[in-house]
């Protein structure tokens, strides 16, 4: 060990920008790792002992601050968002894979509008969707305005990693199943897309992750009612709409902190799921 | 009759997927028809360079100048690229070929984890831990360009490490041999010859962490003060385009309503160019 610290320090004298240029790269991952440990561990610090039980009450009053029904809501809106961006998006991975040619026009077209999409501020999205799916749609704030405007953004994501899916899927089993006899259709559904669920769930995984982190395109379209939502054309926020509307009123710094840490604790749930299916994929 | 029924099965699931394809395009063009229709009528109403140019925000008095809101965005953009840019850059490099093999693991999860985090957690860290920070040392309010950069610099790291290591591990391993070869050290071949060969995906990485600092708005508004005039300093409060929309959005009315999505149509070219910009340097990479 000492050897191998002499000798080190030995080249370094004689070249002192590789040992500067060393430090800084590891002082940089330093800070980064540093920031964000220290983030986590003062959030969870303040926040754990003000996670009370009267937080996870049924019912939101101005005395218990009950996060219950946001995160109950929060569920409710990552179902209904998937119902609409989950079938569209593998549907059109389906066909810009299956149907379509790599490099023909509408997949070009697609992959542009995808980009666009996916570099849209989410503080843009709320605004088209207060103007298209609340007024003009006249679906009012509610869930399903929320959710709406939530699987268009998360459309991309989805569509992306299950084109890279299904694109991982080798064409000998196509073949396979056609020499079978089998349709293009059954192909699909029977060989190619059971192929790409551990791809097309990670997708769907990073949708979670992004719906629950989510607060600007949901405060002018599913509002920032604290109840529970009684059916999807009520008005409902989310638990980051709830964090954002509790710490802003000033009064509840404390259930702020509680907040916080259930809303890490589940964001942190979702990445080790995405983690372990990654690992799952590369196998 | 099973064949045709087959024929028709077939056939119609091809459509369906093919709306489904038709999914994203319809709704590129439905956010554009939307922003525009709603928000040209009110710049053309208040006049272009008055909206753009005009340095005085009083809906009130009917003034809706948003060019103290465009430079907010630029500077504090251009702030979070400072701590962003050479701490994501250096991180991407050690993650890609300093790390020991065991710290990998769980600082890829970290910098995922980081990409993961909602916006209201930074901003609402942003406000009880660096607002205080910065008004203790710096003095001001706490509350202004320097507080947000920082936080928007923390923020964007995960996309540009991310970007930039995949960029920096597409690098041919002959180019890091050639340059050992030729008796440089580790690190000098790592910089001077990985590096440059990596450049252009690590540019498309601060690009889209550009988008991202541009685009951010929650953890923004917690921080950054929000007044809506030319900041002096680094220290005095600032807001940006996206904070100016969501601030006012929720009780404004007419002109004043138009003149908010007006903003947002702003930000939408900005993010436009932006894009562009991306797909350019992208296009430069691939031929």
């Amino acid at each position: 060990m000492t050897k191998r610290l002499t000798r080190l320090w030995r080249a370094y004298r004689r070249d002192p920008k590789s040992l500067f240029l060393r430090l800084i790269v590891c002082f940089a991952a330093l800070i980064t790792i540093l920031a964000l440990v220290f983030m986590i561990a003062y959030i969870l610090m303040k926040g754990i002992p003000n996670l009370t039980v009267r937080l996870f009450e049924a019912r939101y009053t101005t005395e218990n601050v009950s996060l219950l029904p946001a995160l109950i809501n929060t569920l409710f809106m990552i179902l209904l968002s998937l119902v609409f961006a989950v079938p569209a998006g593998i549907g059109a991975a389906v066909y810009l894979t299956e149907y379509a040619g790599r490099g023909s026009r509408l997949a070009r077209i697609v992959g542009i509008t995808a980009e666009t999409l996916s570099g849209i501020p989410s503080i843009v999205y709320g605004l088209f969707g207060s103007l298209f799916f609340v007024k003009y749609l006249g679906l009012g704030l509610s869930l399903l305005s929320g959710a709406f405007t939530l699987s268009i953004m998360i459309l991309p994501l989805i569509m992306r990693t299950t084109e890279e899916a299904i694109r991982s899927v080798p064409d000998s089993y196509r073949e396979g199943s056609f020499g079978l006899g089998a349709g293009k259709l059954r192909t699909v559904f029977s060989i190619v897309l059971p192929c790409a669920v551990p791809g097309i769930f990670s997708g769907i995984i990073l949708g979670i992750g992004r719906i629950v982190g989510e607060s600007a395109a949901l405060i002018f379209t599913a509002g920032t009612v604290p109840d529970i939502a009684d059916s999807i054309f009520s008005s409902a926020r989310t638990l980051s709409v709830h964090m954002y509307s509790i710490s802003c009123e000033g009064l509840y710094i404390n259930q702020t902190y509680a907040t916080a840490v259930v809303l890490l604790v589940v964001v942190i749930l979702i990445n080790g799921l995405s983690g372990f299916l990654e690992k799952k994929i590369k196998r | 009759m099973s064949a045709i029924m087959k024929h028709v099965k077939e056939k119609g699931m091809k459509l369906l997927f093919l709306a489904a394809t038709c999914v994203s395009i319809a709704a590129v063009i439905l956010i554009c028809l939307f922003l525009l229709a709603s928000g040209i009528p009110a710049i053309r109403e208040i006049g272009i360079f008055k909206f753009l140019l005009g340095t005085k925000w009083k809906p009130a008095n009917g003034l809706y100048g948003i060019f103290p809101m465009i430079i907010g965005s630029l500077y504090v953009t251009a702030g979070a690229l400072v701590l962003g840019v050479p701490v994501g850059i250096l991180t991407a490099v050690f993650m890609a070929r300093f790390c020991p093999k065991w710290l990998y693991g769980p600082l890829k999860s970290a910098v995922n984890l980081m990409a993961g985090i909602p916006s209201v957690v930074y901003g609402f860290f942003g406000l009880v831990v660096l607002v205080p920070f910065v008004r203790q040392f710096f003095g001001g309010r706490g509350m202004g360009v320097l507080t947000a950069s920082v936080l928007l610099g923390f923020m964007i790291l995960p996309t540009i490490i991310s970007v930039s290591e995949t960029s920096i591990r597409a690098v041919p391993e002959s180019y890091y041999e050639g340059g050992l070869a030729l008796g440089a050290s580790h690190e000098r071949s790592v910089f001077y010859t990985v590096l440059p060969a990596a450049k252009s995906g690590i540019f498309a990485g601060v690009v889209l962490g550009i988008g991202r600092a541009a685009g951010e708005t929650m953890a923004v508004m917690m921080v950054a003060g929000n007044q809506p005039v030319i900041p002096e300093s680094v220290l005095s409060g600032v807001r940006t385009l996206t904070t100016n929309i969501v601030l006012e959005m929720g009780y404004a009315a007419d002109l004043h309503r138009e003149a908010l999505i007006g903003t947002a149509v702003v930000l939408f070219v900005f993010i436009l160019i932006i894009n562009l910009a991306l797909s350019r340097v992208k296009r430069r990479t691939a031929s």
